[in-house]
């Protein structure tokens, strides 16, 4: 340590890190109601924060990413803004209209949480937020509260996430108990110097049955956000859970999601992902089988334009043998923007008979778009059925001359074929008014 | 099990030999500037070779193990326990009668001698680090081509290979083609003049006999425009204990409309770390060609692949890999697209045996200026036992709405149901599992020259035997 060099750059590391620990600090002091388990677990994780490394190029999981939107950039987190429009953001919130619980949420506070029915409640079924959660369901907290491994690259950013975690989600669904309507959560970003820290924890008792939809909106086009969430879902033994995570950030933001489930015993996870929004965007799933006979299902699909760069990571893992999961992420790319498809299945050693399955296809509908694709597979079992396909392709001419002999506009013509593209997606979202929401999304994403 | 047949038993083992060493020239262990001046006195190279070789040191040393992505047994290589030099200060023989007793009875156990005759236009032989035959029929000497050892084509064509030497594969590409370029000896040069096209296959053998060795072979194949060519070479080993070193660097240019096919079947004894780069550029209707068999060695790292810098440029890649107990096959393919029409194939096929590992690594780039470019991946793995093991680690990048890629990889195993009905027909379990397998490779084989797709057949009929169970 005695090179000039070496001090300096150890300074200038204290440096970047100097602001955020006073924000830190500041932050623990408004904290003092909280429970002392909680704080623990923020301190905690903030070390690690500050002790993990920011990404680097040399690492696999970062491999074609643009890093400078993560690197070195310590979110500022000043106090709370006060949210003037929560009426207007509220009435906004109307994805679909059959549920069996809305919470709105505004940076990270609480804007709408309307009590479930006295049925549910009865059942057990708890759906509130987490800062509510802290005082009424401690133990579920404890218990199940970044309870999984955060391995697709994001570790430090999930750190950040856990230290100044404000608010959430909590779904938890008894044994036994199945909710046919949907969950849905509305995350609104507002401020600027607000991170917008989304949390969803779905935990599913055996045999029970839930669906959730959360979405992650911006209140308007220009003011740029940070953001970083979590989803984890619990899926015990034969029980059933969806979880639908749709994006429309503003393309100023940035922006990050990791999300896991663990899948126990003939469970049925479907997760799905629809992501149009932000500058940046990277979602990190991983599927973890570690039950027989269970069956993941994890979809996306992305719309891209301008020089958006959304970069997905996903991780399929086969602890127990007998399951099959089943991955396929579509991509639409247009003007300059960019989409990094890395995706692995690891099938264990003993975990025989597996059936995997991951597909990435790419539709490059501009001369400057750029899709990677690395689709990978590590298997340790022999009798497996494994295969992973990728293709990046354009709109075919013959498609369109087909179209253009029917009188069809040549614009109409392209648009018909990117819906077609993505309506093998949408037709496996079971909630029919949130798959045409869906597709108004994207009509409206071609249509700017 | 039924137990391999005596004659089996002899064939399995054929690289398994080695003989005494009596080497004039041993540049001893470990690599400095001393073992470089040491190489290039007794190689009385130019002094641009020499420093080329020392620049080439520095790379080495500077670069980090590539162990944030590869395997951590490269770690297990102990560069000062390595012997980067041994020869016999003889000059290659144009005859076998000339070659010494002992190097000349290995090649005949190889069976060098005999294919030469059979249908061969040329051979090389290389034994530890310098060539000990070299030879080439006198009809196709007279097309103009020329098939000699690197550093001697080097000195006696620099106006042919200076251009190219290097340029395909820069020393600083990764860290073994910079320990190459320090050590580089042996491997062939060709030339092939305009429009000629060798009617029979050239042949490098390349045979390691010495204990702690590094065999660092460089060959450059320049094919000049509308000509053609193929290449094999095939490689073996005695079984040592100890760790053995093969890091090739291999360059290929294809001038316009220029065909080269490549072939390799290597069977490194399991000791080798074969840990080898080579690339091909391929200019405007060129073909190249790659071939590429791996059965032996303990790990090897052999990523062939294909700049398309011309239009309508080809590149292929047909490969085979066979991992066995110990064995790691880390192997793949890269495609540069760099011109309008490029078009790219990929066939991959690996079967993991016993506690054996394949992985295959690809690249496949096409930037956004490009037009109608075209590629196609195929990988597909067999696991044969509960603990074999395989992975596929591809990357795709595609720019630009005019090109198109596709890739497709899967994984099984040997189906219960085709064992069986074998087996109800009066095959043995080993036989049926013999023939499934064959089937697995039989669309990528039938590609390869005759001579090779049988000698492969039998070599997986040997390497499945005892792998049933």
């Amino acid at each position: 340590m005695n090179s000039l060099t070496e001090e300096i750059s150890v300074d200038s590391e204290t440096d970047a890190l100097a602001a955020v620990k006073s924000d830190f600090q500041e932050y623990l002091d408004i904290l003092d109601t909280a429970p002392s388990w909680w704080k623990d677990i923020k301190k905690s994780a903030f070390e690690d924060y500050c002790a993990l490394p920011d990404p680097s190029r040399k690492d696999e999981t970062w491999r074609f990413a643009n890093l400078k939107a993560w690197r070195g950039t310590n979110p500022e987190f000043s106090a709370m803004p006060s949210i003037s429009n929560a009426q207007s953001l509220i009435e906004r919130s109307d994805l679909i209209k059959t549920y069996s619980g809305q919470i709105v949420i505004a940076d990270n506070q609480t804007i709408q949480a309307e009590s479930i029915s006295p049925e549910l409640s009865a059942k057990g079924v708890v759906f509130t937020t987490l800062k509510k959660a802290l005082s009424t369901h401690g133990a579920l907290i404890k218990d199940y509260f970044m309870k999984q491994e955060v391995d697709l690259g994001s570790a430090k950013a999930a750190k950040l996430h856990t230290a100044f975690l404000e608010n959430g989600v909590i779904l938890f669904v008894p044994k036994g108990v199945e909710v046919e309507d949907p969950f849905i959560v509305y995350n609104w970003a507002t401020s600027a110097t607000v991170p917008s820290l989304p949390h969803t924890l779905v935990i599913a008792e055996d045999l029970a049955k839930v669906s959730l939809i959360e979405a992650q909106l911006s209140a308007d086009e220009s003011t740029p956000s940070y953001s970083c969430g979590v989803g984890h879902i619990f899926a015990g033994a034969s029980s059933k859970v969806q979880l639908t995570v749709l994006q429309n950030f503003n393309e100023q933001s940035v922006g990050t999601q990791i999300s896991s489930n663990i899948t126990g015993k003939d469970a049925l996870v479907k997760t799905l992902s629809v992501n149009v929004g932000c500058k940046q965007y990277r979602s990190e799933t991983h599927g973890k089988i570690v039950g027989s006979g269970a069956h993941v299902e994890m979809l996306s699909l992305a719309v891209t334009d301008n020089d958006q760069e959304i970069d997905q990571r996903t991780l399929q893992t086969h602890d127990a043998p007998h399951a099959t999961s089943d991955l396929l992420f579509k991509n639409a790319l247009r003007d300059k923007s960019k989409t990094i498809f890395s995706g692995l299945i690891k099938v264990a050693e003993h975990a025989q008979q597996t059936d995997a399955y991951q597909t990435n296809r790419n539709l490059l509908l501009s001369s400057d778009a750029e899709a990677n694709s690395l689709p990978g597979l590590e298997i340790e079992a022999n009798d497996v059925k494994c295969s992973h396909g990728a293709t990046t392709s354009q709109i075919e001419p013959e498609e369109i001359f087909y179209m253009l002999a029917r009188g069809i506009d040549r614009d109409a013509a392209n648009e018909l074929i990117v819906n077609g593209f993505f309506e093998e997606v949408l037709e496996r979202i079971d909630v029919e008014e949130l798959a045409e929401n869906v597709r108004q999304l994207i009509r409206s994403k071609f249509k700017k | 099990m039924a137990t391999p047949t005596p004659e089996i038993e002899v064939d399995r083992e054929s690289g398994n030999f080695k003989y005494e060493e009596s080497h004039k020239y041993d540049a001893g262990y470990g690599l400095t500037e001393k073992t470089i001046d040491y190489i290039s006195d007794v190689k009385k190279e130019d002094d641009w070779i020499r420093e080329f070789r020392k620049r080439a040191l520095k790379v080495f040393e500077d670069k980090p193990m590539p162990t944030n992505w590869a395997t951590k047994d490269l770690e297990n290589i102990v560069f000062e326990n390595i012997r980067y030099y041994l020869a016999d200060g003889q000059r290659a023989k144009k005859s076998w009668d000339d070659v010494p007793d002992d190097v000349k009875e290995t090649f005949e156990r190889l069976g060098i001698p005999e294919n030469e005759r059979k249908f061969l236009a040329g051979v090389e032989a290389q034994f530890d680090s310098e060539a000990a035959y070299s030879n080439m029929k006198d009809s196709v000497m007279k097309q103009g081509v020329i098939f000699m050892g690197s550093t001697e084509a080097l000195m006696k064509h620099p106006e042919i290979f200076r251009k190219w030497f290097g340029k395909v594969i820069p020393t600083g590409d990764n860290k073994f083609s910079a320990l190459n370029s320090a050590a580089f000896s042996g491997g062939s040069f060709i030339y092939v003049p305009k429009g000629v096209k060798v009617s029979h296959p050239l042949q490098a053998y390349f045979r390691i006999n010495a204990e702690n060795f590094g065999q660092f072979e460089r060959t450059l194949i320049i094919a000049d425009e509308g000509s053609e060519v193929t290449y094999m070479e095939g490689c073996t080993a005695p079984k040592f204990d100890t760790a053995t070193l093969h890091s090739a660097v291999v360059e290929l240019v294809a001038m316009p409309g220029a065909k080269i096919e490549y072939v390799t079947v290597q069977n490194w004894s399991s000791n080798v770390f074969n840990l080898v780069t080579k690339r091909a550029i391929a200019h405007e209707d060129a073909v190249v060609k790659w071939v590429d068999c791996n059965i032996g060695s303990r790990l090897t790292m052999k990523y062939p692949g294909v700049i398309l810098k011309g239009k309508r440029a080809r590149g292929e890649v047909l490969s085979i890999a066979l991992a066995n107990d110990g064995q790691h096959q880390d192997t793949g393919a890269k495609m540069i697209h760099a011109a309008d029409e490029t078009t790219s194939n990929i066939i991959s096929k690996s079967i993991s045996v016993g506690e054996g590992r394949s992985t295959y690594r690809g690249q496949v780039h096409m930037p956004k200026h490009l037009k109608g470019c075209k590629n196609n991946t195929e990988c597909d793995a067999l696991l044969i036992n509960t603990n074999s093991r395989t992975d596929t680690y591809p990357a795709i990048t595609v720019r630009g709405n005019d090109n198109s890629v596709q890739h497709e990889a899967s994984v099984s195993k040997v189906s219960a149901e085709q064992i069986f009905y074998m087996q109800q027909r009066g095959m043995s379990e080993g036989e049926a599992m013999s023939l499934s397998v064959n089937g697995f490779v039989n669309d990528l084989t039938r590609h390869f020259p005759m001579e090779y797709s049988v000698e492969l057949k039998r070599l997986i009929e040997l390497e499945m035997e005892g792998s049933v169970g």
